[in-house]
């Protein structure tokens, strides 16, 4: 049977990955690719990369790096930041990305969506949203939750899903950072709403918070976080074999 | 040298750089003689059927296609491109495939139990479906293999590799070299003779899927 997969995110600004702490065996924590092969041979069944760059020589630093990342690392890698334009997608696909994943730019033209999916097939296209409680009901927010664009969160990753999207990354606000666990309440009302694989984000402070995550929504498909894997505070071999001691299914 | 046929469909770097990394040559091409003179031959393929089969037609290379598969050198199938060696997809309309491998591809949607996600999307774990003991590679009069397919010779059973697709062929239980289980049996492999195909990514596969290559790569 198909198995939870365990996602670390790797956040690149000018081809260098932004956060994280030394290794053991690890020469250089800031290279995308050395990272990047870690997590791989640790057991991660996916990476993120995701391009923070603002400037244009930055973007083409970072699809160097991407290029070298999928000569060297040969599971599926999803890409996100800056993504805006089919051509975008173009750019990120033709340097090994698998996947490409879209925020604010499918919230300014949503038509990008449909034109992604029936480009390069909906399993190419992942919606990833921000979203926190306000007043009662999700929102969605921009910026990594500064601006409320006012929308449904849910209402949006249905309209998503419906364009194309062939996987949700739900992003909680509200537990983003915290560190006490996904906020499984946000998420089993987003799984809930679509057939697609919905990834959970946003929250993760220990192992115990993944098993969590899996018990109490055993649809869910996918966990992923950045920091605790960045700083060592979650081993992902560590963190798989303790999900299989759980009885969750997990690649190993 | 393993030529890997560019139609204009997908992502062709990771499947280039994973057959470079395990010390085989590959190189993407869409010319005849190229293809031609390759010892093996990958035909590779995502996104739909009917478009797929619509650009190897308008490439000039549905039939030739077909008589590299009938020169008996080692042919590999990749998602779509394991789907297009089956007779005919009922993915959106009715489309004729390759006829490489007797079978049917249809959605998955229906077939599977109503909680599980469409797309079949990330790492599951290989049975196998080893006929009559005999040795590897073998094949029956109708091309069907008996034992383990050969390019499964250095893994094991629940293997995990990696999928992605909504659609599956069905019908083909003779050429099924290996299954996976998503709430029914996904066929995952098959074989018929030399014509081999994988629903899911050797290249995206990690270590399970090198060796799955390589043991491709020196049939």
């Amino acid at each position: 049977m198909i198995t939870k997969r365990i996602i670390p995110c790797l956040d690149v600004r000018d081809g260098r990955v932004v956060k994280g702490v030394n290794f053991e065996g690890l020469r250089d924590v800031n290279s995308p690719v050395e990272l990047g092969k870690y997590y791989s041979d640790c057991g991660a069944d996916e990476l993120v990369f995701y391009d923070i760059t603002a400037s244009f020589e930055g973007r083409k630093l970072f699809t160097d790096i991407l290029t070298e990342v999928a000569s060297k690392i040969f599971i599926p890698l999803t890409v996100g930041g800056g993504i805006n334009t089919v051509d975008d997608f173009d750019r990120v696909l033709k340097c090994g990305a698998d996947k490409v994943s879209v925020n604010s730019g499918a919230i300014k033209n949503p038509s990008l969506i449909d034109e992604a999916a029936k480009k390069y097939g909906n399993q190419c296209v992942v919606l990833s949203v921000d979203a926190k409680r306000v007043d009662g009901s999700y929102h969605v927010f921009l910026n990594g939750g500064r601006v409320d664009t006012g929308m449904d969160a849910l209402k949006w990753v249905k309209e998503g899903v419906e364009r194309g999207a062939g996987e949700v990354v739900l992003n909680s606000i509200d537990t983003d950072g915290v560190k006490k666990g996904f906020d499984l309440e946000m998420l089993k009302a987003v799984n809930e709403l679509v057939k697609v694989p919905v990834i959970a984000s946003g929250g993760a402070g220990s192992i115990q918070d993944f098993v969590d995550l899996f018990n109490e929504i055993p649809d869910i498909s996918a966990g992923l976080a950045a920091s605790i894997f960045h700083f060592g505070e979650v081993k992902i071999d560590d963190l798989k074999k303790r999900l299989k001691e759980e009885g969750i299914l997990v690649r190993i | 040298m393993i030529a890997i046929i560019d139609y204009g469909v997908g992502n062709l770097f990771s499947l280039k750089s994973s057959i470079a990394s395990i010390g085989a040559e590959a190189v993407v091409t869409s010319e005849k003689d190229v293809i031609d003179r390759a010892d093996h031959v990958i035909l590779p393929g995502v996104g739909a059927f009917g478009d797929a089969v619509k650009k190897l037609r308008e490439a000039e290379l549905f039939d030739f296609v077909k008589e590299q598969a009938a020169t008996g050198k080692p042919f590999l199938g990749i998602c779509l491109g394991m789907q297009l060696l089956f007779d005919k997809s009922y993915e959106y309309g009715e489309h004729e495939g390759l006829g490489l491998v007797p079978g049917a591809v249809r959605p998955l949607e229906g077939e599977i139990p109503e909680n599980l996600d469409i797309p079949h999307m990330g790492w599951n774990g290989l049975h196998f479906t080893e006929r009559l003991g005999l040795s590897p590679d073998k094949c029956d009069a109708f091309g069907a293999p008996t034992g383990r397919s050969s390019i499964f010779k250095d893994i094991k059973e629940g293997d995990h590799v990696y999928f992605v697709h909504s659609f599956a062929a069905f019908e083909c239980a003779r050429n099924v070299t290996a299954v996976a289980d998503y709430g029914i049996p996904i066929t995952a492999a098959v074989q018929n003779n030399n014509v081999y195909g994988t629903q899911f990514h050797p290249e995206k596969s990690g270590d399970v899927g090198m060796k799955i290559l390589k043991a491709f790569a020196e049939l």
